[in-house]
């Protein structure tokens, strides 16, 4: 049986959530490897050698050492390609085109505003960090206007990049569960007939459920 | 051996089809349609897709997008991109949009013309990969930022440059930097040995940031100053250059 990928990094984060959702989509075994980021483990030379900058996750396979977490996951569909969920990242180029099309979109339209929302809403009150109003107002306008065109975009087609389950909504999956859980802010995406949809479908997929759980058992 | 037929409405690249006998198709030649690239070359985005191109040496129609007028969120232009951004990308019926998204595409469809810009075992591909989303998340919105401050906004009279703004960023580039610096000691390129989309990535960025006081933290460090000084002598990124200069 060949040794599992190592992920270093809490459930709890949204970068090493996204890894995992995409590992129990392809099926592929892991050991999950804590790192105490209260106690700024992620900060100390050991881990900066696995990951210069000083963030999770950081992954091993073997001889390969990877970071950044779309990164990770584009890695894991290419070399365990025949296991698990075999479309989740295209099995050919135009399919591949749209899912980094829309995996980009993520990257650079959905998750500057999302994460930002994140941070304030779910992690600044645990870290006694005081919310900032004003930044909150300005990113759920900007996350506003990008559901308005996923929404348009998600009557066209049942998932973001066409009708199968792929990738680029895989990377939706972290920020959104956040952003869903907490009061008043679920409604952005749930008062978006297609958004709403979409989200209720992509997260009850069993990968994603497994996760979710993950981050439970872990608080 | 590529033969360009120019009807009234539409421009064909056609190639000799690789196996005509056995072929079901009566023609001796494969229709290649023509890639648009709608957009502005002073757009960032713009510019990393025009230079994949050249660096592909793949024909080309460049169609600008006047974004002073706001043409690129008037609903022809939406259609292309339907966030409203330039650049839009046609290669026949195929639209698409986010120039890494493109640039990719580019880069394998043509994988046998001009530089190979994606190659490697799955080791090598894995890492490349890496560093694509380094740029695409760590060095593009402090760069974004940064240009937006020292550059454009004096440039267009768009208000008093932050300086707050410029001070946080220059501190984040600055740590970045000395990990890319750390990186360049043991690795040619930011990917691996050989110029690839990592680097190409870059220029954009790197280009407007060189023509601010930003340009001192890369001179301050070697190994990213002779990476700068290499990748950007690229005839590739001067043909880019040439199209700005042309407006």
């Amino acid at each position: 049986m060949a040794t599992p990928v190592k992920v270093h990094g809490p459930p709890m984060s949204t970068a090493v959530s996204r890894v995992l959702a995409c590992l129990l989509e392809k099926n592929v075994d892991f050991q999950l490897i804590s790192v105490n980021m209260a106690k700024g483990e992620h900060k100390k030379p050991e881990f900066l050698k696995i990951q210069p900058f000083g963030q999770v996750p950081a992954f091993e396979d073997g001889g390969v050492s990877l970071f950044e977490s779309r990164a990770i996951c584009r890695y894991i569909c290419e070399k365990y390609a025949d296991k698990g969920n075999k479309g989740l990242y295209g099995t050919n180029p135009l399919a591949k085109a749209s899912i980094e099309q829309w995996l980009e979109a993520e990257g650079q339209s959905f998750s500057p505003p999302s994460s930002v929302l994140v941070f304030q809403l779910a992690f600044a009150p645990r870290m006694k960090i005081k919310q900032d109003q004003v930044v909150i107002k300005q990113n759920e306008e900007k996350l506003s206007r990008v559901l308005d065109i996923y929404d348009k975009r998600l009557g066209e087609t049942r998932f973001l990049a066409g009708d199968e389950f792929t990738l680029a909504d895989l990377s939706h999956l972290p920020n959104t569960q956040y952003l869903v859980g907490v009061s008043g802010k679920g409604e952005l995406f749930t008062s978006r007939k297609n958004v709403g949809r979409w989200w209720n479908e992509i997260s009850s997929r069993d990968s994603w459920k497994k996760v979710v759980d993950m981050q439970k058992s872990s608080a | 051996m590529i033969i360009r037929v120019v009807t009234s409405n539409k421009v064909y690249n056609l190639r000799p089809s690789p196996s005509f006998v056995e072929s079901e198709s009566k023609s001796p030649f494969t229709i290649m349609a023509a890639i648009k690239v709608h957009g502005s070359p002073f757009s960032t985005a713009t510019a990393r897709v025009l230079a994949t191109l050249y660096e592909k040496e793949v024909e080309f129609e460049f169609v600008p997008v006047d974004m002073r007028a706001g043409d690129h969120k008037n609903e022809s232009f939406l259609s292309f991109n339907p966030f409203g951004q330039v650049p839009g990308f046609e290669h026949g019926d195929l639209k698409l949009f986010e120039s890494r998204a493109i640039t990719k595409y580019v880069a394998n469809e043509y994988a046998e013309k001009g530089t190979e810009l994606v190659f490697g075992d799955s080791k090598k591909k894995a890492i490349i990969g890496v560093w694509m989303e380094v740029e695409a998340h760590q060095f593009d919105p402090v760069a974004t930022k940064l240009t937006w401050e020292l550059a454009a906004k004096p440039a267009f009279s768009m208000g008093a440059t932050d300086k707050a703004v410029v001070e946080e960023n220059e501190a984040k580039l600055a740590k970045l930097l000395d990990v890319y610096e750390c990186r360049l000691a043991e690795s040619k390129y930011l990917g691996c040995e050989s110029f690839t989309l990592v680097d190409l990535h870059h220029l954009p960025g790197i280009h407007y940031l060189m023509g601010t006081e930003i340009k001192k933290l890369f001179d301050s460090r070697p190994h990213v100053s002779a990476w700068i000084a290499d990748i950007t002598s690229r005839p590739a990124w001067s043909k880019v250059l040439a199209m700005q200069k042309q407006k």
